[in-house]
């Protein structure tokens, strides 16, 4: 969880790989998963803004970005099985990896979102 | 914001609790409403549906007023059936789709649904015919509905043989605890399966029974995340979605439920009048997406034609469906579905989704 950045809107930036996903509290909080949609590799990403809806059998969310940068991967598998969202948000669940991040100074530890949630 | 008899031990369950209707309801259990879903589906489910309305109409003209007030015809009902009717209004809209129960010719219960109820106590209680008495009992009524094929192998646990309703629309009075219970083979959720309405002082007692009984069957708590997939795939019309006071009853695909050989009824000068506009379709989306409420639909030409009325991804065939509602001149099977301005493919299939096989 150390190379874990948070958003309080519950998204996480990982420092090392530049992927970015939603926190297993977020997973739970939205049930099942069963439609991802995503940006497309080379879409530019604002800090804070939205940049792919997650689908849970009840409602749809946005999820926000936690850095600015640009689109370099998405999870080809997370369309063809969002479920793996609920089932591993931290690790197979990611949703698209960044290039060029910016703005990850003021992102939460894993011990301050944590925090937020209680 | 009501609580039902069951809240705190659905909650010491697991329930994730939501408002509906005024009630704080459970919307799903730890499993998620995927897993409730299949177990409905495989085996059987729990759920509490309290929320809704219960109405007695008794009375020499309890019959009389009734079947004014409603499309179906329960001239020919007997002792122990219910019937699925909708009740309209002088335009021929509908006021709300309900169920009868005939306990005998003097005595009848409605079941309503709980967004309506206010609206139709007043509706129904300024409505009697002849000295009919009207008295709603919603507030000291709990129900449970028991769902999915091994329902009855849960019920026959602590329901002796005789008091079991034999099939689908029958029920039965009977005691349990006790205390006075109607049990009625009848649902929700396309499956075989009860629904148990009881006082409130026996509720959680009758709540604790159920789990030690029916436990062993892999019986799943639900919520109304799940109740609204299963009846989606089931094909069953929820009233806001499918039909409501301002779309004429000709145009919600329920026609069945609508007699316009018997005698007269509320809405039905209307109806001699009216020619369905629209019709209610399935679809299932080809491409990736879900459509849900409100979305707009396009023929293949890409012309507007009408709207999703209920939309969902279906967990028992595992892939998106929708009930729409289009121009009744519609033939075609391609259609397109507007999701956050993008246009995803659809194609039109048949109700219900969903059809049970025993």
């Amino acid at each position: 969880m150390q190379n874990l950045f948070f958003l309080p809107s519950h998204e996480w930036y990982d420092n090392d790989s530049g992927k970015v996903g939603i926190s297993d509290y977020a997973q739970k909080e939205l049930g099942d998963i069963v439609f991802v949609e995503l940006p497309e590799v080379g879409d530019t990403l604002e800090k804070g803004e939205a940049f792919a809806n997650v689908e849970s059998v009840k409602a749809v969310s946005e999820i926000y970005s936690p850095v600015s940068g640009i689109v370099a991967e998405i999870n080809e598998e997370i369309l063809d099985n969002p479920a793996l969202i609920n089932e591993d948000a931290y690790n197979g669940g990611w949703l698209i990896r960044v290039k060029e991040a910016q703005g990850t100074e003021d992102l939460l530890t894993y011990e301050q979102y944590a925090a937020t949630l209680k | 914001m009501k609580h039902t008899p069951f809240f705190e031990k659905m909650k010491a369950d697991g329930a994730k609790m939501a408002e509906f209707a005024g009630y704080m309801l459970p919307m799903q259990f730890s499993n998620g409403i995927i897993a409730e879903h299949k177990a409905v589906r495989e085996s059987v489910g729990l759920f509490d549906v309290s929320h809704m309305g219960e109405f007695i109409i008794s009375g020499e003209s309890a019959r009389l007023t009734i079947q004014r007030l409603i499309t179906n015809d329960i001239s020919n009902m007997k002792n122990g059936q219910a019937k699925y009717t909708l009740m309209l209004n002088e335009k021929g809209g509908v006021v709300d789709d309900i169920l009868v129960y005939r306990f005998n010719e003097q005595k009848y219960m409605l079941v309503v649904n709980a967004a309506n109820r206010e609206k139709d106590a007043s509706w129904i209680s300024s409505r009697l015919t002849g000295g009919a008495s009207f008295e709603d009992i919603s507030d000291q009524t709990a129900l449970l509905a028991l769902q999915g094929r091994k329902a009855i192998d849960i019920i026959k646990e602590f329901i002796p043989a005789q008091d079991i309703p034999p099939k689908s629309y029958t029920f039965t009075a009977s005691e349990l605890l006790g205390q006075k219970i109607i049990l009625s083979r009848t649902g929700y959720t396309g499956e075989d399966g009860f629904e148990i309405y009881c006082g409130y002082d026996i509720a959680e007692k009758v709540y604790d029974l159920l789990k030690q009984k029916g436990l062993p069957y892999g019986m799943a708590l639900c919520g109304l995340g799940a109740r609204d997939t299963l009846r989606l795939e089931a094909g069953m019309p929820l009233y806001g979605h499918e039909m409501d006071e301002q779309t004429s009853a000709w145009e919600i695909g329920l026609d069945f439920f609508i007699k316009m050989d018997k005698d007269d009824f509320i809405g039905k000068a209307a109806l001699e009048k009216t020619k369905p506009a629209y019709k209610r379709l399935g679809i299932k989306l080809t491409d990736r997406g879900i459509a849900r409420q409100g979305a707009l639909v396009y023929d293949g030409g890409g012309e507007q034609i009408g709207y999703v009325t209920s939309g969902t991804h279906s967990p028992t065939l595992g892939y998106p469906i929708a009930m729409i509602r289009v121009k009744k001149e519609f033939e075609g099977k391609e259609l397109f579905v507007e999701v956050r301005n993008k246009k995803l493919r659809a194609e039109v299939c048949g109700l219900p989704f969903y059809k049970r096989n025993y």
